[in-house]
């Protein structure tokens, strides 16, 4: 079990980061809400992996996970939609104003900009 | 008065001036005098306990921790400074006041101003050396606004930016210098630091030290090679220079050296350095100075040589070389800001600082000329004047100095300074006063009004009074000197008299004014022999300096920094990866503590299903639909490995967080294009599958070992478990964690994402009000619209849904406490049936049906939590203090009611508000765009069965 869930987020990372290295803003989006879902089932594992024992108090029962990691976890998710919805706005606010969503500084635009500085 | 309110009061003072600017000049500089005033008698009101030997002070913990605790002492040295800090600031606002002309924004002046004296000020009374650092660091700023203050001035902001590099860099410097001292001491409080004399000289670290605070020490008070700065610094306002270079900026090296003299002096390191160095800055500014055209660079060069006088003064590591140090700087203070301000009258009325273009001035400017004159004689050292007292005991103290093991150099260089110092002194006089009256004078020169030549008529009158009457200085002088040198020797007992008997220091003198006089009749053929030697310039050297150090920084910065954000990603995913490596590999790690537990089928399936997802994104992501389709089942399947690993909370979090997270990429997709093309070479992808892959093992690695493994310590979670029913009134831990135990965390969380949702909302506007409103509306759909805005079928089910999700949610929240649940997952639930009725009947209809404005909602979540948090102030508990109670009405079964349900109000409005705003604001985005919408949200649109010819109709009935 712990097998599976650390490979996951090795390969949910892997993908984040390959689609972060693209060149247009969708990609880079999308591969940012896969770090996102790979950082925080990593800080959930930081509370081990118990299956069956939620942490809500029960009279007859006494082991339950570990709830803290849950709690920061929640309003981390919670707070990445916050994010992705802040970087998707920029990413098309720059692609309305320019009709261009590359990441990068596109190379004829750096000269245009220090022409118009000389 | 209390020490801190004597540091506090020039700091917010500052605030006064800035205020008053517009109830006038006389008002702006009458507050800021009171304010000064203020803090001055507040330390007059310290002279008796002062007088008395006592050491004043007063304590505050500010971090412990650090050893950084503000602590102030006064004592002889410490109110010596500060009265010359406050006592000339006073003089300074004064003519200050009539100096500058109506364009200088007065509040600006004086804000920068007593800014500066509470940075000077917090820096002589300081007893933690780090708080003296913090001063430190204030009074390069806060000169730097000086000294720059007139900012159309090239001049002023090259000198305040060289200012700033150079007092900054040493600045830098001594706080390794003081670090160091404090670890050797193992306090940073300086009274316990200056009872330690042997234990810092004896550390091999004692060398280090005493060259890093030299190193601040000989830049803040422009000791040779840092002297260049200062006289470019003269760009400022005159008031300025006469504060800066006079009592206060400059003279924060003197202090301390100074202050440190018990315990870092009477070395030989401490001998060889800090004499050096006065040596020659006495020498050489001296000799800079009396060939200067300007009249304050001229002042400038010889505060320099004066400084450098002080610093030798202090270097010969004797009693009598630090007394005679304390009576100089007194001395100094007086004679050199009543000459700065004389140079500064003289420019303000002739309008011109070139000696060349002046002379004649005595019976133009008789006032001016007295004060001048005997300020200038003053520092020739001209008997009678206090300037003579002073150079007399340099004198007398360099006759007893051997450098280098020659007996002749100190008094000869001594007595050479001290020539040519009488020779600037006295062209000073003869050059600018005296010859015959000119008739081109840039201005007609006439004595100013009483508030320009007052403040220096009253300096002039102590350098008299001191000159005349050294016996009244005596016993003050005597006491500073008792401080300074902190018990570490006694203090001097002779007497500070104007004759001595025919004593070498006599004929020194005599010999350096006779120079002098002889030095000033040779003027001319010296000038040019001066302007024909070739000599260094040194701004021109520290230009060079900083351009090859921008150079060399931007070669190294540009190719990491062009501009590229993948390249950024991929230094730094490197650089993390790398760091990673090197802990991994240095590190060790314990035996596994944790069995393996087994994975049945589902989990596999689940496994599986997230891995091509995942797989899937990665190989088919420039389809870009496609890919969010992807994204959504990663998202699903996250979800439920949380159900299975005992977190349901999260699961519904993640699985309504899901929904809204697609319809926002969904929206932001309608206007990206729908495809990514292929633009990155081959090369460059197998570079990033290079670094995906290797961050991928990297997590891969540290999660499954920290899996296997149990934590090193006992988790606080413990303490959740068990206090969660008991004290939190709830048996869902997770919620008690949330709007309990770390309620404050919850608190800040909604803020920031409260400021999310504004922010984005804010683009939004900046988008539909600038340039991109144009495109908006010129923009075509590039793929034909489904030509039933509004299916019936939704509309209807989504209506009739409605109460049901809110009856849905509403359950969610209550049982937050104790089940599954809570505000966060109840206003994701809400915000989802909202935006059904969005999606189904269309923008208006639902926006004509709402009633608060998501801002509104936002506000009331964030102040209703805070209110909550706050009504435990009340009750006399810390901020966000949860109470619980249980409440039964007939007939229903016993409730708990508790405050903390009230703070998941808060939660639950706070992310209904952000939520929607955020999504509201897309949808305004695609609205502008192309709104072909009715009112009516059933209509069937007709432009599908009869496209308009080209389509261009589509976007001309905007709403």
């Amino acid at each position: 079990m712990e097998l599976l869930v650390a490979s996951a987020i090795g390969i949910m990372t892997a993908g984040g980061l390959y689609l972060v290295l693209r060149l247009r803003t969708f990609p880079v989006i999308l591969g940012i809400s896969l770090l996102t879902y790979a950082v925080n089932v990593f800080l959930f594992g930081s509370g081990r992996l118990t299956v069956g024992a939620p942490p809500i108090l029960r009279d007859d029962v006494t082991a339950y996970t570990d709830p803290l990691p849950q709690a920061l976890v929640l309003t981390a998710i919670v707070i990445s939609f916050g994010m992705t919805a802040v970087v998707v706005m920029i990413g098309l606010g720059a692609f309305l104003g320019s009709d261009d969503d590359h990441v990068d500084d596109q190379p004829d635009d750096a000269d245009k900009k220090a022409d118009g500085a000389s | 008065m209390s020490l801190f309110f004597i540091v506090a009061l020039p700091f917010f003072g500052a605030l006064l001036p800035g205020l008053m600017n517009s109830a006038g000049r006389a008002a702006c500089a009458g507050v800021t005098f009171t304010v000064s005033l203020a803090a001055f008698i507040g330390l007059l009101t310290n002279l008796p306990s002062v007088l008395a030997g006592e050491v004043v002070m007063a304590r505050v913990e500010w971090m412990p921790s650090l050893g950084l605790n503000f602590t102030l002492m006064l004592d002889g040295l410490g109110f010596f400074f500060a009265l010359l800090i406050l006592g000339i600031g006073l003089l300074i606002i004064a003519y200050a006041r009539h100096y500058l002309s109506r364009e200088d924004n007065m509040g600006e002046f004086f804000t920068y101003l007593l800014l500066f004296q509470g940075a000077m000020v917090g820096i002589v009374l300081s007893d933690n050396i780090l708080l003296l650092l913090v001063f430190w660091e204030l009074t390069s700023l806060s000169s730097f606004l000086l000294i720059g203050y007139w900012k159309h001035l090239p001049e002023g902001r090259q000198g305040a930016r060289m200012a700033l590099t150079v007092t900054g860099m040493g600045g830098l410097a001594m706080i390794g210098g003081m670090l160091i001292l404090g670890q050797i001491v193992g306090s940073y409080d300086l009274s316990v630091i200056l009872q330690n004399r042997d234990l810092i000289q004896a550390n091999p670290l004692y060398v280090p030290a005493l060259i890093l605070i030299l190193l601040g020490c000989f830049t803040k008070s422009a000791q040779f090679p840092f002297h260049f700065w200062l006289p470019h610094a003269m760009a400022a306002p005159t008031p300025v220079s006469a504060y800066l270079h006079s009592a206060t900026m400059v003279k924060a090296g003197i202090f301390l050296m100074a202050r440190m003299w018990p315990v870092l002096s009477g070395t030989p390191e401490w001998f060889m350095i800090v004499t050096t160095a006065g040596l020659v800055t006495m020498v050489l500014g001296a000799v800079i100075a009396l060939f200067k055209h300007d009249l304050k660079a001229l002042l400038a060069f010889s505060t320099v040589s004066h400084l450098g006088l002080i610093t030798m003064l202090l270097g010969t590591g004797t009693a009598f070389g630090a007394m005679a140090a304390t009576f100089h700087i007194l001395n100094h203070a007086t004679f050199k800001a009543a000459l700065f301000m004389s140079a500064g009258i003289i420019d303000h009325e002739a309008h011109t600082r070139d000696i060349r273009r002046l002379g004649g001035l005595r019976t133009l400017m008789p006032v001016t000329f007295v004060i001048a004159t005997l300020a200038a004689l003053s520092m020739a050292g001209i008997p009678l004047l206090n300037g003579f007292l002073s150079k007399e005991m340099m004198l007398e103290e360099a006759n007893h100095t051997v450098l280098f093991g020659v007996p002749w150099l100190v008094p000869a260089l001594a007595t050479f300074g001290s020539l040519f110092s009488a020779a600037y002194c006295f062209r000073l006089i003869g050059h600018v006063f005296l010859g015959p009256v000119r008739d081109d004078y840039p201005a007609k020169p006439h004595d100013p009004g009483a508030g320009l030549w007052m403040p220096p008529g009253i300096l002039v009158l102590l350098v008299v009074v001191i000159g005349v009457a050294p016996f009244l200085a005596e016993p003050f002088v005597k006491l500073v000197t008792a401080s300074v040198l902190g018990g570490e020797a006694e203090v001097p007992k002779s007497y500070f008299k104007i004759w001595h008997g025919l004593v070498p220091a006599l004929f020194m003198s005599i010999i350096a004014v006779v120079g002098g006089l002889l030095m000033l009749a040779i003027f001319n053929p010296a000038l040019r022999l001066w302007e024909n030697t070739p000599r260094p310039e040194a701004k021109r050297i520290f230009d060079a300096i900083v351009e090859t150090s921008v150079r060399l920084a931007r070669q190294l910065i540009l190719p990491l920094h062009n501009g590229a954000f993948s390249r950024y990603a991929a230094i730094g995913s490197i650089a993390i990866i790398a760091a990673g490596f090197h802990a991994w590999t240095t590190g060790t790690v314990g035996a596994p503590t944790r069995d393996v537990q087994a994975a049945g089928l589902v989990a596999i399936a689940g496994w599986l299903m997230l891995v091509a997802a995942t797989v899937g994104m990665v190989f088919m992501h420039r389809n870009r639909l496609l890919s969010l389709i992807l994204i959504g089942i990663v998202g699903l399947m996250v979800s439920i490995g949380f159900v299975f690993f005992s977190a349901p909370d999260l699961a519904m979090t993640q699985f309504t967080v899901e929904v809204v997270t697609i319809i926002l990429l969904l929206l932001a997709l309608n206007f990206l294009p729908n495809r990514t093309p292929v633009e990155s070479s081959v090369l460059r992808r197998v570079r990033d599958v290079g670094v995906a892959v290797a961050g991928g093992l990297a997590t891969f690695v540290l999660a499954y070992y920290y899996l296997l493994r149990d934590a090193v310590g006992t988790p606080i979670s413990e303490f959740h478990l068990a206090n969660s029913y008991k004290g939190g009134g709830g048996t869902n831990v997770v919620n008690v964690i949330l709007v309990d135990f770390r309620g404050f965390d919850t608190y800040g969380e909604i803020i920031v994402l409260g400021i999310a949702a504004l922010l984005i909302y804010a683009l939004t506007e900046t988008l539909l009000n600038g340039p991109v409103r144009a495109r908006l509306l010129n923009r075509k759909p590039d793929q034909v619209r489904a030509g039933d805005t509004h299916p019936m079928m939704m509309v209807v089910l989504t209506r009739v849904i409605m109460p049901v999700v809110l009856m849905v949610g509403f359950y969610i929240f209550l049982r937050g406490h104790n089940e599954p649940g809570g505000g966060f997952i109840a206003g994701l639930i809400v915000s989802i049936g909202v935006v059904m009725q969005y999606m189904a009947s269309g923008f208006a209809w639902t926006s004509a049906r709402l009633k608060y404005p998501y801002h509104g909602v936002i506000g009331a979540g964030v102040l209703i939590a805070g209110l909550t948090g706050i009504g435990s102030w009340f009750v006399g508990k810390p901020f966000l203090t949860s109470d619980f109670t249980y409440v039964r009405i007939p007939p229903f079964e016993k409730f708990e009611l508790a405050t903390a349900a009230l703070f998941d109000v808060g939660v639950f409005l706070a992310v209904v508000g952000a939520v929607m705003l955020s999504l509201e604001s897309f949808s305004r985005l695609a609205r502008t765009a192309y709104t072909e919408e009715s009112e009516h949200a059933m209509d069937i649109d007709p432009s599908r069965d009869d496209p308009p010819p080209g389509g261009a109709g589509l976007a001309k009935e905007v709403v």
